[in-house]
């Protein structure tokens, strides 16, 4: 039956109504409504391509266009739902500049080649860099937007076959310091709770972390509990007022990176008030201390190991004496009442809690500390690992969870375990084919470290799938112009034009996530398969399939051996043996393709809603809690000190910068500017400031500013009493305009445990322009 | 050429009225269900200015209690 394209909307819309009804109203019934494009529209199901919130999607397609979305109502994560980005997501397939053919340059500029000579020049080249400088000159940097078999084919040829652990993703950017607060509490990765605490929770403390924007759909869900309850309370704890702020039952501002004393301060007033849930304490929890004035890894070379050492009691208790709500009041500005009332919230036993936070804590040079003193404040009253009561971390990326943490896409990581572990080396030598030795015990670079090598010269090849560093590395003026630098060659595999591709020595063009078969993984361990739904433009080909072609041209056929038809599903099944145990079974690729999503552990066909609780995980052997993950089977509660941030305002610099995300745009931009609706929401970058701030400087709305730090600057228009507001003292900038790079502004100080950047702290001057 | 859907709830008891009410509007398709108390309404107005004028009328409907939008397209 033909269908104009007015007839299909029309039948698009109303079948968003019917699927909306079946979700309100189950069993609902509508005789009289014909389903008009039946025997022309199919929907099949995907994750979205943004967010770590991981939303399924329904895809309307029609013949090779893919062309409506609607949520998906059989996906506990988002029921149906979907948030501005994901509704317009399939608009970013069709941008007009897709970058559809390979591209060498030749000349100094990019010229259209074949993409088999292409891959033929990105093979030899490795090879050459590799014969010249040694394996360690040649590097991948990837993604949290990845596909799952990327990122494994990925740590398979750089790891198992070349021998290098010169392997690093975007996540490192975003997710690190969750993954080290994670192992040093608990030991293993990736959060205790699920979704399903937001529907339970009395109590929802937001950390720094603007959910109404970042995590639209999660955050409609806590508000749609707490106006089914009643009762239900959110928190925001944050730097700047936003959308989550003013949504919010309370709103609580603290000064840069005083986190740390609040979160010190809460568990001392628990303690004060005899909160302590002290049979969860004394069976469940170990107290430990590590290094202090641990530096900020501003210079090349930084190395830092911390070391635990185990405490009492007493002693966690005396440490927190420092940390009275009078004294951190002081320090942070937040009122001694408001600590005291956080510190209610968690010690009332009536009340569940979940904490959720994401770039707030993590891109924090005390990121991995602020992650452990908010476990910490779970901890001690027991809040944790059942329905409810969830500290949560949320990720940014689609599958940051499921490719860069779990495949293990990090310099240190393998599949299962660390690159120092000899049984884990064994391990992936047996699964991958290759004799043990290839793989080098010794981790080489994190990504700022890894930047810095290509600009040293220690790294000379560096292939760059689904990310875009040339915008978001931090003081990025070093290391594109290391990138630029004579002797550097730059692989960059695409899908548009950016910063990036301008720097690539051979672009390879990629296909976007519905135009192949591949796999996601959320925040809330859940695995989300999608087929390939519409076929891949031009000469694209999927990161996977790049690798692999890369691969069989260096002479590791034998390690992919797999047909172009069926890889996905092959490659899948390789790297499930690597989890086959019930702390982190993975479900079987047939039951994946046929479900929206399943979470891990999955064990004898249930999947594992909260983890470390025997009610729940076929892992934990003991009758309540088994913090299975540390060799004492406990949670470990950390006394971490407040330390200060690596830069703060001076009287040269008396700003500070913090930097992040809006609604309507996915990181960089590259392909929600391209989606008409979404760019002129918010056409481009602008630096929210204060208004007794811009007042006392002359600055008006819109009026034009320049950003200046110790590296960089950046000229932009003022937005006052916009949809941000920071309080005195602070400037925020989005980082989705490439047209601003404001990360020529920031500093590359991190974590020295997780070694992530952090985004949200630096010092800056104002100047009306 | 705007194209919304809707689910519409009625005041109670007058669903069959919301049903004539709707129906009765020009761009208008409506839907009811079988077993409950909402209509599916699927609006496809010509230009904007049509649009406002629709919701203005659909704003005047007594028989309606509220709308909730499920889908929205406009050309670009």
């Amino acid at each position: 039956m033909d269908i104009t394209r007015r007839q299909f909307i029309k039948s698009a819309a109303a079948q968003s109504a019917v699927a909306t009804a079946a979700v309100l109203f189950p069993g609902i019934s509508f005789g009289a409504w014909k389903n008009v494009d039946s025997g022309g529209i199919e929907w099949k199901k995907t994750p979205c391509r943004f967010c770590g919130t991981g939303c399924s999607l329904l895809v309307g397609v029609s013949g090779d266009r893919a062309v409506a979305v609607k949520g998906d109502p059989n996906c506990s994560v988002n029921k149906g739902l979907c948030c501005v980005k994901g509704y317009h997501s399939i608009q970013i397939l069709y941008g007009k500049d897709r970058v559809n053919k390979a591209l060498v340059r030749k000349n100094g500029k990019l010229v259209e080649t074949p993409l088999k000579e292409a891959l033929d020049l990105v093979a030899s080249k490795m090879q050459e860099t590799i014969k010249s400088h040694g394996k360690d000159a040649v590097a991948m940097y990837g993604s949290g937007q990845w596909s799952i078999t990327d990122g494994y084919v990925a740590s398979k040829l750089f790891k198992g076959c070349i021998g290098t652990n010169n392997l690093e993703a975007n996540a490192r950017l975003c997710m690190a310091s969750a993954v080290t607060g994670f192992l040093t509490s608990f030991g293993l990765d990736e959060p205790m709770g699920c979704y399903d605490d937001i529907d339970h929770a009395d109590v929802f403390i937001t950390w720094g972390n603007n959910m109404a924007e970042m995590h639209p759909v999660l955050f409609s869900r806590m508000l749609a509990n707490r106006k089914s309850k009643g009762h239900v309370k959110i928190i925001d704890f944050a730097t700047r007022t936003t959308r989550s702020s003013q949504a919010a039952d309370r709103s609580i501002i603290f000064r840069p990176q005083t986190d740390l004393a609040v979160a010190n301060a809460i568990c001392y007033e628990i303690i004060r008030n005899n909160w302590v849930n002290w049979d969860f304490v004394k069976k469940h929890v170990s107290f430990h201390k590590g290094k202090t004035n641990i530096g900020y890894g501003t210079q090349d070379h930084f190395k830092f190991k911390d070391k635990a050492e185990t405490v009492d009691f007493e002693a966690y208790k005396a440490f927190l004496a420092d940390y009275t709500p009078e004294k951190v009041e002081k320090m942070s500005g937040v009122p001694a009442k408001d600590i005291k009332y956080l510190a209610a919230l968690f010690g009332d036993p009536d009340k569940k809690v979940t904490s959720f936070w994401c770039m707030g804590m993590n891109q924090h040079t005390r990121g991995t500390w602020i992650n452990n003193l908010v476990y910490n404040c779970h901890l001690l009253v027991g809040k944790i690992s059942t329905p409810g009561n969830s500290p949560f971390s949320l990720t940014g990326q689609p599958s940051a969870c499921g490719t860069v943490r779990e495949v293990g896409t990090l310099t240190h990581k393998l599949p299962k375990g660390v690159v120092m572990k000899e049984g884990a080396r064994k391990l992936a030598a047996k699964i991958w084919d290759v004799p043990v030795e290839n793989i080098d015990p010794k981790p080489t670079y994190h990504t700022v470290e890894m930047f810095r090598a290509l600009d040293r010269g220690d790294i000379r090849f560096m292939w760059i799938q689904v990310t875009n560093p040339m915008v978001t590395m931090p003081n990025l003026n070093r290391y594109r112009d290391g990138a630029k630098k004579d002797g550097r060659f730059l692989v960059v595999s695409e899908i548009y034009p950016t910063p990036t591709y301008d720097v690539a020595d051979v672009v390879l063009p990629a296909a976007l996530w519905i135009e192949r078969e591949g796999f996601f993984g959320n925040s809330e361990r859940r695995t989300q398969h999608n087929e390939q739904i519409i076929p891949m433009p031009g000469d694209c080909m999927s990161n996977t399939w790049q690798i692999i072609e890369v691969a069989r041209r260096m002479g590791f056929e034998k390690q992919f051996p797999w047909s172009e038809e069926t890889y996905i599903e092959d490659i899948w099944n390789e790297y499930i043996q690597f989890h086959d145990n019930p702390k982190h079974r993975m479900a079987p690729y047939k039951e994946l393709k046929a479900k929206s999503g399943l979470q891990w552990p999955y064990v004898n066909g249930l999947e594992t809603k909260w983890r470390y609780n025997a009610k729940y995980d076929p892992a934990a052997e003991a009758d309540s809690f088994d913090f299975y993950g540390k060799p004492d089977r406990r949670a470990w509660i950390w006394l971490r000190p407040y330390e200060p941030p690596a830069e703060s305002p001076d009287s040269e610099y008396p700003f500070w910068l913090n930097t992040g995300r809006v609604l309507e745009h996915w990181h960089t931009g590259s392909m929600t500017r391209r989606v008409p609706i979404l760019h002129r929401a918010v056409p481009e970058a602008y630096v929210e400031i204060n208004s007794d701030d811009a007042a006392r400087l002359g600055i008006t709305n819109g009026s034009k500013v320049k950003v200046s730090s110790r590296r960089g600057s950046v000229t932009m228009k003022a937005s006052i009493n916009g949809r941000g507001l920071p309080p005195k003292g602070m400037v925020f900038v989005p980082f989705f305009d490439e047209s601003y790079l404001i990360n020529e502004v920031t500093l590359d100080a991190f974590c020295p445990i997780s070694k992530q950047p952090d985004y949200k702290k630096c010092a800056v001057k104002l100047e009306r322009v | 050429m705007p194209v919304f859907s809707y689910l519409a709830y009625p005041v109670q008891g007058s669903k069959p009225q919301l049903l004539n009410d709707l129906a009765a509007l020009d761009f208008c398709e409506v839907t009811p269900a079988e077993n409950e108390e909402v209509l599916i309404l699927v609006t496809d107005t010509p230009d904007e200015k049509t649009e406002k004028e629709l919701q203005k009328k659909l704003k005047e409907i007594k028989s309606l209690e509220s709308l909730g939008m499920t889908f929205g397209h406009t050309d670009e």
